[in-house]
């Protein structure tokens, strides 16, 4: 079924949408890059990305919810801060109240807007019934599965038909068995228009979520968050994920996920302050332990050293979330390659899957330094110091010129995993103290 | 489909959601029914009565009776004031809280503030609210009682306002967007948002609150402020008349009649409202346990109280809501109303200049009245603030060092736990201040008697809440890491050092933390006291505040209270805040 009606007008738009955070001194750090996006009725658009690209972000500036820094969102070709757009959000960790029943959480919308109570009623009931919590109506939120509480959520976001509902991973915090079963009702309501709803915006991070359900695919990049691929899935529903069409565009998105885009890569433009050590490009370091490049490592060298993507992913029955901040830090360190959506093993990669501990942490060490400026220059700071001692301050000052707060934290940490792994240094949490590991 | 009309009666939520058994117990519910009634009788009965007293004209002296006989009626007076004041109370703080949490500019000014005001004593507040009090109402004995309500006020609000504030920066951020995407009004967000998330904690410090206004209850009933006596008849000055007199069997009376007071409160409002709470606990899945409450299904069951609820409460909650919504989508037709804004702004910035205006008069005043001070007059109000230091933090350790050996022991066995709870529970109930006569007939006889009766008053008065801390600190250190430590045969000397100690750290710290405010504020009434017809009293900043207050001396008054705020807030600041930090931090037990 439907073809994206280009055509008609889009419900939504966003143009030259921003968000970036000032700082003191002037510069500001990007969060999305500058976004042109347009919802039309008759569509379901998944945006899909890695966790913490500004996927969730994105949604709620949409909305309205999250004050846009530059550019605009239309309604109906009005800004929306002049009109009340009439939207619904179903939310990743359900956001219902424990202290209301299953009915009062789904006719407190409807309170809001100040119907009356025998209409709220009906309609509450219609909507409960369709979702098939049937029977549940007095229930609290905290007696029902994860499953139920997310139709509540659902019911509770279509009580006031939406032009446009909004799921921010609506189905990620369940188990894979119930999110499918979920997954298909949804699909029910919309394809037999069972929901006056005119438009579904999902946010997930799940390929097959995206495929299986969507009628557009928004692919976003990070750092900062940007439209890197836009995909029209043209198959009719019910979707077979066996048939080769389905296989082939998730292939293809992993293919898409997975492309570094350096293009974007680099932090915004900065004017490099004299007599700062931190001049070089910074890298964002993906979040993860030195410990699970070994094993994705481990299993490449038994699968040949060579293995899709895809298929990895799926034999580890991991998400791309999981996955993929492991395959960048192997790229990073050059003990991966990737290629057409197939990833192989480098010889210094091959060489690291082999060797003991010791002999991994040589192996890290030297990869680290080769290919981390941050690590380098964090080596070279704390080798200038006579007591070969730094304050975690001195690099978290450095850090957040180019990075937000909380990813400042993570890639503080992360860096001083990585650090300590490799023994180039040693940290004391307790005094925020790095020391140099002495050869 | 199930008809509207049944959910209606399946969706009765507040109070207990039982549902009336069958037919054969019409009987059963009609008579409890008739006992709701009588109750509510014997309630206007005692609104009737006490507002006779009050606005009465003021007797020339009150004699407060000595007589077991007046009892019941001192506890209804003493209790209608506590009530008051902590309805009032709770007024405030959830006002307090709200602007706190809702307005980034209020924030910045009243968080620090609650602070402060948290580290005054009670008893600094009395001249003020008392003289005021009595301005207003000359002729009758309003002021005097409503002087008595304000400074039982003073003692209870703080902390609620600080935990209503917590709770509302806590809750969690898709909620709180779930509620503007919903179009909440504020009413709507207030009452099925922040209200229902901020219950369980306000609960809580509503028992502590009113805890600490029994504790007080004695100075606040009866005091002299300069050549003025003021009296009000209840249980406060029954046991301060007592002991003033001396009189052992009024003391064992008034103190029994106390207790049994605070336990029948305890049985037919706390226990029932703490089981009725958990229903706001914010948790996702059901635990096990599950809790209920005799008078609570009691309550439930009575026809009577559920068709109140359905018939009037409910409707005109539901009226509220859906009034103020439809007032409020009306106003929300613009997403964001930047002109609203800037005269927002505007009224804000001319609030805030009144309220600048005022504290600069008021400061003006301090200084002029702190200048007719001397520094010989400082210098021993420094050397009480050195005294009772010592005394206070004497005290915070005493307690530690007998509180962790027990609460560990506790806390690690079931079996005694569920001996001792109840025990610990019931004894920390009894407000020290009314044990404290006792206490001094035995002790005052001893060489240095007031000194250990003063320490050892601070240490009743907070002790307990060390003691609960360590209790639920060893109950939550995990059972896996107890095995570890079997495991691994431990020495007992290891074991605490390296499990039991770091294990109950943050809770010790957080109940040291209560401890160490609430036995400064003890300090008042430990270091000066009316007994046997005199006043006995030693050398300390609670004593100083005390007989200024006594003495109708202002500027000494306004001396010692600033220095006791100081040295509080300092002491918060610099020692437990760290010791905050340190514990949610290195000493959080994650999984």
């Amino acid at each position: 079924m439907s073809t994206p009606s280009t055509a008609e007008a889009p419900i939504i738009e966003a143009r030259k949408l921003e968000k970036f955070y000032a700082q003191p001194d002037g510069s500001r750090i990007q969060v999305i890059a500058a976004t042109d996006l347009a919802v039309y009725p008759g569509q379901i658009i998944a945006l899909l990305g890695p966790s913490g690209c500004g996927k969730s972000t994105l949604l709620r500036m949409l909305t309205g919810l999250s004050p846009a820094s530059a550019g605009s969102v239309y309604w109906h070709g009005e800004p929306v801060g002049d009109g009340s757009p009439n939207v619904s959000i179903v939310f990743q960790s359900f956001a219902l109240f424990p202290w209301l029943t299953v009915l009062e959480n789904v006719e407190a919308p409807l309170e809001a807007r100040g119907m009356a109570s025998i209409d709220r009623h009906k309609r509450a009931l219609r909507i409960i019934d369709a979702v098939g919590l049937d029977g549940f109506e007095s229930a609290y939120p905290k007696e029902l599965s994860g499953g139920m509480k997310q139709r509540v959520g659902v019911a509770r976001a279509l009580v006031v038909e939406p032009e446009v509902l909004f799921m921010d991973e609506p189905f990620s915090a369940l188990d894979v068995l119930t999110a499918e079963t979920l997954r298909g009702e949804l699909l029910e309501l919309w394809l037999e228009h069972k929901i006056p709803t005119r438009a579904i915006f999902i946010v997930t991070h799940n390929i097959e979520e995206a495929v299986v359900l969507a009628d557009r695919v928004v692919v976003l990049g990070r750092n900062p968050a940007h439209i890197h691929a836009d995909f029209i899935v043209d198959m009719p529903h019910p979707r077979d994920r066996k048939s080769s069409s389905f296989i082939e565009l998730v292939d293809t998105i992993y293919r898409v996920l997975t492309r570094p885009d350096h293009e974007h890569d680099s932090a915004p433009p900065k004017s490099a302050v004299p007599g700062k050590p931190l001049q070089a490009k910074t890298i964002m370091l993906p979040h993860t332990r030195p410990g699970g490049v070994a094993g994705l490592l481990e299993i490449l060298m038994d699968q040949g050293g060579k293995a899709d993507l895809h298929k990895l992913a799926d034999e580890l029955s991991l998400e791309v979330d999981a996955l993929l901040p492991t395959i960048d830090t192997a790229v990073l360190l050059g003990m991966l390659r990737l290629a057409e959506g197939g990833a192989s093993i480098t010889p210094e990669g091959e060489a690291f899957a082999k060797a003991d501990i010791q002999g991994r942490k040589a192996i890290f060490r030297k990869a680290a330094l080769a290919n981390v400026p941050l690590l380098c220059q964090m080596q070279n700071a704390l080798k200038a110091k006579s007591n070969r001692t730094l304050s975690d301050e001195f690099f978290r000052d450095l850090l957040d010129e180019h990075f937000s707060e909380d990813e400042t934290r993570r890639q503080l940490e992360t860096a001083i995993q990585w650090g300590r792994y490799a023994e180039l240094f040693d940290y004391d949490a307790a005094t925020g103290k790095l020391t140099l590991t002495e050869a | 489909m199930p008809s509207p009309t049944v959910s209606l009666q399946t969706a009765t939520a507040i109070p207990p959601a039982l549902k009336r058994p069958a037919g054969s117990r019409w009987s059963w519910s009609f008579l409890i029914d008739i006992a709701v009634f009588l109750f509510v009788m014997a309630a206007i009965y005692g609104v009737y009565s006490v507002g006779h007293t009050w606005l009465g004209p003021v007797p020339a002296r009150v004699e407060i009776s000595q007589s077991p006989r007046a009892l019941p009626l001192y506890a209804l007076y003493s209790l209608v004031r506590l009530g008051l004041a902590y309805v009032f109370s709770l007024a405030f703080a959830l006002a307090y809280g709200y602007a706190a949490a809702r307005s980034k500019a209020a924030e910045v000014v009243l968080v620090p503030l609650l602070d402060i005001l948290q580290s005054i004593p009670v008893l600094s507040f009395l001249p003020g609210v008392m003289l005021a009090m009595v301005a207003l109402f000359p002729n009758s004995q309003l002021g005097i009682e409503l002087g008595s309500i304000v400074l039982i006020f003073t003692g209870q609000v703080w902390n609620i306002a600080f935990s209503f504030y917590s709770s509302l920066k806590s809750i969690p951020r898709e909620l709180r967007e779930a509620a503007i995407i919903y179009r909440f009004g504020r009413w709507q967000r207030f009452v099925e948002l922040d209200l229902p998330y901020s219950t369980i904690g306000l609960v809580w410090n509503s028992m502590m609150s009113v805890a600490g206004g029994w504790f007080f209850l004695m100075a606040c009933e009866m005091f002299v402020l300069g050549k003025r006596d003021f009296r009000l008849p209840g249980l406060g000055s029954y046991l301060q008349t007592a002991a003033s007199n001396g009189d052992t069997r009024a003391i064992l009376w008034g103190l029994a009649a106390m207790v049994a007071v605070i336990v029948i409160l305890d049985q037919l409002i706390w226990r029932p409202v703490i089981v009725w709470a958990d229903k706001f606990k914010f948790e996702q899945v059901e635990t096990a346990k599950s809790t209920s409450h005799n008078l609570l299904d009691f309550l439930g069951r009575a026809s009577f109280v559920i068709r109140i609820f359905r018939v009037v409460v409910r409707p005109v909650l539901d009226w509220i809501t859906v009034n103020l919504a439809a007032g409020a989508a009306r106003a929300a037709a613009t997403f964001s109303a930047p002109k609203r804004k800037s005269t927002r702004r505007w009224s804000l910035i001319a609030l805030a200049a009144v309220i600048l205006a005022g504290i600069g008069f008021a400061v003006y005043h301090a200084i002029g009245e702190l200048s007719d001070l001397r520094r010989a007059d400082y210098f021993s109000l420094l050397r009480s603030a050195g005294f009772t230091l010592l005394r206070v933090n004497g005290a915070l350790l005493i307690g530690a060092i007998w509180t962790v050996p027990v609460g560990v022991a506790i806390g690690f066995n079931p079996r005694l736990s569920r001996i001792a709870q109840p025990l610990v529970q019931l004894a920390a109930s009894i407000p020290a201040t009314a044990l404290f006569p006792i206490i001094l007939l035995f002790l005052i006889r001893l060489p240095a008697g007031f000194e250990i009766a003063a320490m050892l008053l601070m240490l009743l008065g907070t002790q307990w809440y060390i003691l609960f801390n360590v209790i639920a600190g060893a109950m939550a250190i995990p059972t896996d890491l107890k095995e570890a430590a079997n495991i691994f045969h431990f020495s007992s000397r290891d074991r605490w050092r390296r499990l039991i100690l770091p294990g109950i750290f943050p809770y010790l710290v957080t109940g040291m933390v209560t401890a160490s405010g609430g036995a400064w504020n003890a300090s008042i009434v430990a270091e000066y006291f009316h007994f046997q017809g005199g006043i006995i009293s030693t050398t300390g900043l609670g004593s100083a505040i005390s007989s200024a207050s006594d003495a109708g001396r202002f500027d000494l008054l306004l001396a010692s209270t600033i220095i006791m705020a100081t040295i509080v807030v300092l002491i918060n600041r610099l020692l437990w805040r760290r010791l905050y930090r340190l514990a949610s931090t290195r000493f959080k037990l994650e999984t």
